[in-house]
């Protein structure tokens, strides 16, 4: 079947912003689905509220709407725009229940569209838990004992007959969100409660646990005519128990006899082909019993997902490109398979190598977070490694995560693995529970003494796996005995290419020999043991390929043609985590299409499977590769490209920056030296008082005596981090000597050999950021931003407001001129971002960061001006003139960023914001208003504020002159108010009605019975000292839970205001970004 | 890895060597030279007898993983002429697992070597056509190995299948079977023996060589020519076997070698393919249908087709029901007038997909529908 002609225009929903278990694989799918459509002729409406990705790059779909993914602001959409067909499958679980929203409510009948890729009942089946359940049961498959439970009573009489441990999944939710295993009853309780509070239908499955099984994941692909493929198997390393989002992976299945693969595979057929998947992928996971290989079908997502997307990268199969061209009527066998392009896609790939996943866990962030892995998913990234062998891909996995492991290393301490000593019983004990340093801790195993099957019957990981990192052991042993007797060259080159060929790193290497990577590196290739690049071509070799997607090995052919001076390599930003995440993603997609564009050949070297700079179309050659210095060298050795870009994917190249300099690497734009400059802070002072510019006092310290003396003398409060660190890791604001010891105790260590640097504190400033782009003499301003939080807040987690509503021009031009003058002083050629801090009329400069900044998409998709693509032109040597940018642009409407938090997932984690950043995504609202642009990025973010009801205010003293304005301006619009003692009496003292209500301690019903209760549609919290720390962290998690909308500092409580005004005042509206541009394109930038 | 590793390599006919280590010591081995992309099922692929004479390069890396067991097996032993890997695990883990790959093969005496470029060595057959190797011991090729080489006979004209077979007749399957089916080995996989009596049969396996005479006066309700190894038209006394079965009336299906000698019966022409079809994951046109089928393939020779008709040249009789849809070669074929049919991949998997198993309903369907 040819595609469909009865369909002109098709309507895209994204993901909306980056949470835990939904993340940076929907902008992959996504921006695949753009592509194909937009190949296929068909019109693309584009709904999603995330500015950071790259599918809502302007250039992507013929109208993006950067609006709130709710079945509401889609319904607008829809209205506006009158789509055909809605395709749904491609933007995770929000995707897909908002479509299922807008089909109950009747909307999509209403206005003629279509769903395509998965219809209504099938998804229905697939999602809820129950009619899958019953649908496996009729085509003979088992799924785990247990049964549906809306109340703890309910819940406690399934597991009477089922047992424990038993497993709670809530309906509806994603990432195993309210998800969890329960040992004994009072668990149960717990959890059940947890469970029922997440699920939108308060309904959980209580199901008999399988901890301990194997566990599988099949990407399965189906046609109209009913052709079906099994595009790639999964196995987790870690067993049933440990959410597959936090689990090592590795494809294909290694431990599966053909015999019951194919068994998995047949189930996976009739799985697909019972719920009715009619034209689309799903992902299928599986339990198996060790023991005797008992099967049972876990759950099926009816759409692509996190795995299809490793899936995807796995095997050069791009399952959510194929997806939509099967949604629009194609079979398999009309497509082409993209990466031989002379063989279909309906044919299911081999490999030829071992791909392994890494989870990346964000909780160096959230020291008291809960560590330990189960079903709800913690992780907010990962990193994939493709070997020849699983213990190379496993190794280079490891270093690929970049937590300063080479390899599989114990770390320096047992206490960075975890574990309070590292004797046999403690580690032993340690095994049995399932951490982020899990793997570790079964290195230190084997070093202790465990053997490999103790290892693997304590931690449940399967002994084919235990005894393939027991290798590992014995390799080091034998290598650390080897070498320093090994005279001959021959014997040399031998030890070096057997340790090479295992995934060892120059790093590891010199670790065993008691040397330095520098003298490995130099000796490996002087002996010529050299990687060896192999191709990812779908078929292991059987046809020719004609996209070079590669990875390193140390077999003997290298498959990798250099390209040349012509090329321009790109490093991209690695696993996501907090801090470095999609938009830098953003920033080294758009600027490897612009070099494209401009002549030159693009190679991309990342390591991470859920981006977009990882699907092998968008450059022209990919290396699915570690960033370390080692992989990254000897890529660029082989190459000899004109040059490495760094400044576009986040520290992960800034940090490589220097040593590839020194290694004769040329950097593409501003030099590693600049960059060094900014992040000198002596140099940086030096700089800034040579310009007039005002920086706050500050200094450097090593040493805690240091530190003390620094603050002294700046003054407290200090703001304190370690330099060469992004997202504010370990930055805090410290108003005394007691705690800044303490600080000093814990910070050093998170960038070692680097100084902490230490500033005075600018206590109720406003900030701003500003980004520019440079071409080493013109300086244009991209677009300046003025963080709605104060300061102290990282830049992150604030919302932001772009153009800045509340500072002078006098302010304004004084930061543009800043920002000129250091792009100047630093020879910035590409991307720049300023940080300012306004205080009593005073423009402090916080910091500089001569690369791309987070914020980089947020601006490009607000003004229109696409600055990676032009810091791409500009590092080859075009001018801004040339590339057609002159003048900042001038906005006739406003853009609010918003930041996401990961609160929900992580319980005993308190919400409050500070100087460490902990959003792991953002939304954009966009209006003619700050209150409508303000309110659509709340609504975004899933904090839609109220129309009316009840406000909860509870503040510190120091903040109640400045709430007293808002709350009046609620309760003039007919809210109630009501607080704790204090606040309220002093609301009531200024005229203001308002009622008491208990604090925790002070009785019930209290605060936190409101919240529960749903007597409260919107919480204003600042916390009131220390010894009420507890009341204020409960009423947090309350409102967190039970979905109230909270603000926790003053500004954004002003902010809420204004969107509430806004939100009364008209139904709001809907504006692409294609429309919204040309109000103001015409006389600001013609950008070429 | 704390094994005893000797170096070894594979040298082939086109002068090009291959390093590698085994920790059995080996005689100096002919053989073709072939890769299979099979992903899982090693002991299946190193168990058929149409590996007979070959020399397996397994594509995937990781080769033993979970070991061997005494139900996955294709023949009474393995029937490869050697095994090349990348890597051959030292663990076994699996709940069926009866011992491990490596000392099994050692065994048996058949050569493996391990740590080779897999990748390599295929993308060279792929490039070069399937050639004729030798695998030997030591840190590069000797004198003896090429001698050896040179004097190894080509796949091409050899009659292996006679070889394979069995010696004797050998029924299985219950005695009140619906169906009585007469299966030719010519290097039968068990499974296909399993599935025709697991869809009512009950199977008699012959000789290759049975004269059709002795097969007819049984009067079975059907004949099943079985896959194999070697040249189908070096089977001298096929042809004329199989016009006889046909003309008879008796219902045929044939798998592999059997649909190449079937085409050679009615009057078409087979070629050796530059490095053939060895894989589970080929994509198979059911012509009649438009339906794509995933297929277990093992073969290096072909009935000759033009792409894009159904036509076979030569045999007027017969026409083409499915095609590779990688390469369009002919994947089936049946008789216009007379209930034969026939399939070039392997229905009866193992290893591989179960997509083409209904191909055993279908001869069932076909046989009680003759009268």
């Amino acid at each position: 079947m040819p595609r469909r002609t009865d369909l002109k225009r098709i309507l895209l929903l994204g993901s909306g912003p980056i949470v835990i278990g939904q993340a940076a694989e929907f902008d992959y799918s996504g921006t695949q689905a753009v592509k194909a459509l937009r190949e296929e002729g068909y019109e693309v409406v584009l709904v999603n509220s995330n500015p950071a990705t790259i599918m809502t790059d302007p250039e992507f779909a013929d109208r993006t709407y950067i609006e709130p993914v709710t079945p509401e602001w889609v319904e607008r959409v829809i209205a506006r725009e009158r789509p055909d067909a809605l395709l749904p499958t491609m933007g995770g679980q929000t995707a897909l229940n908002v479509a299922m929203a807008l089909h109950t409510s009747g909307v999509l009948e209403r206005y003629g569209v279509e769903l395509i890729g998965a219809d209504a009942r099938a998804i229905r089946m697939a999602e809820d838990r129950e009619a899958f359940a019953d649908a496996m049961r009729r085509i003979g498959l088992k799924v785990p004992p247990g049964g549906f439970a809306t109340s703890v009573e309910q819940a406690r009489a399934i597991v009477e007959r089922t047992g424990y441990p038993a497993i709670i999944r809530p309906s509806f939710t994603l990432g195993g969100t309210g998800g969890g295993i329960a040992y004994n009853p009072s668990e149960l309780d717990g959890r059940v409660q947890w469970g029922l509070d997440a699920s939108p239908t308060h309904q959980v499955l209580v199901e008999q646990s399988v901890v301990g099984w194997k566990e599988f994941e099949l990407e399965v692909m189906r046609d109209g005519r009913d052709n079906v493929v099994i595009v790639c198997s999964i196995e987790n390393l870690d067993p049933m128990g440990v959410h597959t989002g936090d689990s090592i992976t590795v494809a294909p299945a290694m431990t599966l006899t053909d015999r019951e693969y194919q068994v998995m595979r047949d189930a996976a057929i009739a799985i697909i082909r019972e719920i009715g998947v009619e034209a689309g992928g799903c992902n299928i996971q599986f339990a198996v019993s060790p023991a005797d290989g008992e099967m049972l079908v876990i759950e099926m997502n009816p759409r692509v997902s996190r795995s299809s997307a490793l899936a995807s990268k796995a095997t050069g199969f791009p399952i959510a490109r194929m997806g939509t061209k099967l949604a629009v009527g194609y079979t398999l066998d009309e497509l082409p398979n993209d990466i031989t392009r002379t063989t279909p896609a309906s044919f299911e790939p081999v490999l030829d190598y071992v791909v392994v996943k890494f989870p990346r866990f964000p909780f160096e962030k959230f020291p008291g977070a809960d560590w330990r892995l189960t079903t709800q998913m913690k992780s907010v990234g990962e990193s994939m490694a493709i070997g020849r062998t699983f213990k190379e891909a496993f190794q280079k996995g490891i270093r690929a995560l970049e937590m300063d492991r080479a390899g599989w290393v114990a770390g320096a301490t047992p206490a960075d693995d975890r574990l309070e000593h590292d004797d046999a019983d403690t580690i032993r004990a340690a095994l049995r529970q399932p951490t982020p340093e899990r793997v570790f801790q079964v290195k230190r195993a084997f070093e202790a003494g465990l053997g490999a099957d103790e290892i693997a019957r304590l931690t449940g990981i399967d002994p084919w796996f235990t005894g393939q990192m027991a290798e590992l052991v014995e390799a080091e042993r034998a290598f650390r005995a080897a070498w320093p007797r090994a005279g001959a060259e021959p014997a040399r080159r031998e030890l070096l290419r057997r340790m090479k060929r295992m995934g060892f790193s120059d790093v590891q290497l010199a670790g065993l020999a008691g040397t330095t990577e520098d003298r490995v590196r130099e000796e490996r290739h002087a002996l010529g043991v050299r990687p060896a690049f192999k191709t990812v071509d779908t078929c292991a070799g059987e046809f020719p390929s004609a996209t070079p997607y590669l990875y390193s090995s140390y077999d003997e052919e290298n498959e990798s043609e250099p390209f040349g001076e012509r090329a321009v390599v790109v490093l991209g930003s690695g696993p996501n985590r907090i801090g470095q995440g999609v938009e830098f993603d953003y920033c080294c997609v758009r600027a490897a299409l612009a070099f494209r564009e401009l002549g030159y050949r693009t190679i991309m070297i990342n390591s991470n499977p859920e981006t977009v700079s990882t699907d092998f179309d968008i450059s022209d050659k990919l290396y699915f590769e570690p960033l370390t210095f080692e992989d990254v060298l000897e890529i660029v050795e082989l190459e000899r490209p004109l040059g490495v870009v760094v400044q576009l994917g986040g520290q992960t190249p800034l940090k490589l920056a220097r040593r590839l300099d020194a290694a004769g690497v040329r950097i593409l734009g501003t030099s590693a030296d600049a960059i060094d400059t900014a992040e000198d802070r002596r140099r940086f002072e030096a700089i800034g008082r040579e310009l007039g510019i005002t920086q706050p006092p500050s200094g450097t310290a090593t040493s805690t005596e240091e530190a003390l003396a620094v603050a002294e003398k700046v003054g407290y409060p200090v703001l304190v981090r370690p330099s060469y660190v992004l997202g504010g890791r370990a930055m805090e604001i410290v108003y005394d000597a007691g705690t800044l010891r303490e600080y000093f105790a814990t910070a050093a260590r998170a960038a070692p050999g680097h100084p902490v640097l230490i500033d005075r504190f600018l206590e109720d400033a406003f900030e701003a950021d500003v980004d520019a782009i440079a071409d080493g003499t013109t300086c244009v301003i991209g677009g300046i931003m003025q963080h709605i939080e104060d300061a102290g807040i990282h830049s992150g987690d604030s919302a932001c407001v772009l153009p800045p509503y509340l500072i002078g021009e006098p302010e304004l031009e004084e930061m543009r001129r800043h920002t000129r003058a250091l792009a100047k002083a630093l020879g910035v050629v590409g991307l720049i971002n300023v940080q300012y801090a306004i205080k009593d009329g005073v423009v402090y400069c916080l910091e500089v960061n001569p690369r791309g900044s987070r914020t980089v998409p947020f601006v490009s998709k607000a003004t229109g001006v696409p600055l990676a693509k032009l810091a791409a032109g500009v590092m080859v040597g075009r001018t801004l003139g040339q590339l057609g940018l002159r003048d900042e642009p001038e906005l006739p409407y406003v853009a609010v960023k918003e930041a996401v938090f990961p609160f929900v997932k992580l319980p005993n984690v308190d919400t409050i914001l500070g100087p460490e950043m902990r959003s792991t995504g953002e939304v954009m609202g966009i209006a003619d208003t700050f209150g409508w642009a303000f309110a659509k990025a709340q609504i975004g973010a899933d904090g839609a504020l109220p129309l009316e009801g009840t406000i909860f205010v509870t503040v510190n003293d120091g903040d109640k002159p400045t709430v007293t304005p808002i709350v009046r301006r609620f309760h003039e619009m007919g809210f109630k108010l009501v607080a704790t003692e204090g606040t309220a009496r002093y609301l009531q003292r200024r005229g203001i009605a308002c009622e008491r209500v208990n604090k925790v301690w002070e009785g019930r019903p209290n605060a936190v019975d409101l919240i529960i209760s749903g007597k409260v549609q919107l919480l204003i919290n600042t916390p009131l000292g220390k010894y009420s720390q507890r009341d204020d962290y409960e009423l947090r998690r309350a409102a967190l839970m039970h979905r109230v909308p909270y603000t926790t500092t003053m500004s954004a409580a002003a902010a809420a205001c204004d969107a509430v005004i806004a939100l009364r005042s008209s139904p709001g509206d809907v504006l692409s970004l294609q429309e919204r541009y040309r109000t103001h394109r015409a006389s600001t930038v013609q950008v070429a | 890895m704390s094994e005893r590793q000797l170096p070894a390599y594979v040298l082939l006919e086109d002068g090009t060597w291959y390093r590698g280590a085994t920790s059995a010591p080996f005689d100096v081995t002919t053989a073709e030279v072939v890769f299979t992309t099979n992903l899982s099922g090693y002991q299946e692929v190193f168990t058929d007898p149409s590996y007979a004479g070959q020399a397996v390069v397994l594509t995937a890396p990781m080769i033993g993983n979970y070991g061997i067991n005494p139900e996955d097996m294709e023949a009474p032993r393995p029937m490869v002429a050697g095994v090349v890997v990348r890597e051959l695990s030292r663990e076994a883990s699996s709940w069926r697992a009866t011992g491990r790959l490596g000392p099994w093969l050692g065994g048996f005496g058949i050569p493996v070597i391990s740590e080779v470029d897999t990748r390599r060595l295929t993308r060279q057959i792929r490039q070069r056509g399937a050639m004729q190797g030798v695998l030997a011991i030591g840190d590069e090729p000797s004198e003896e190995a090429r001698r050896v080489l040179a004097a190894a006979p080509r796949m091409e004209g050899l009659d292996l299948a006679s070889r394979v077979t069995c010696r004797t007749w050998e029924t299985v399957g219950p005695g009140d079977a619906s169906f009585k089916v007469v299966a030719y080995d010519f290097g039968m996989k068990r499974n296909i023996v399993r599935l025709l009596v697991a869809n009512g049969c009950q199977v008699t396996v012959v000789p290759s060589d049975t004269p059709a005479a002795a097969v007819l006066e049984r009067h079975p309700d059907g004949v099943f020519l079985s896959n194999g190894p070697g040249d189908p038209a070096a089977i001298a006394y096929a042809p004329a076997m199989l016009r006889e079965l046909a003309s008879s009336g008796t219902p045929i299906f044939g798998i592999c070698l059997g649909h190449q000698l079937l085409g050679l019966a009615f009057g078409a022409a087979t070629v050796k393919m530059p490095y053939g079809h060895r894989g589970g994951n080929h994509p198979v046109r059911d012509l009649r249908t438009g339906r794509v089928l995933i297929t277990s393939q093992n073969h290096g020779f072909a009935i000759q087709a033009e792409p894009g008709s159904t036509a076979v040249p030569g045999a007027p009789a017969l026409e083409v029901t499915h095609r590779n849809l990688n390469d369009h070669t002919v994947e089936g074929v049946r008789h216009l007038e007379l209930p034969v049919f026939a399939v070039q991949y392997h229905p009866e998997a193992s290893p591989g997909p179960h997509d083409a198993r209904h191909h055993f309903a279908e001869f069932v369907r076909l046989m009680s529908s003759t009268p």
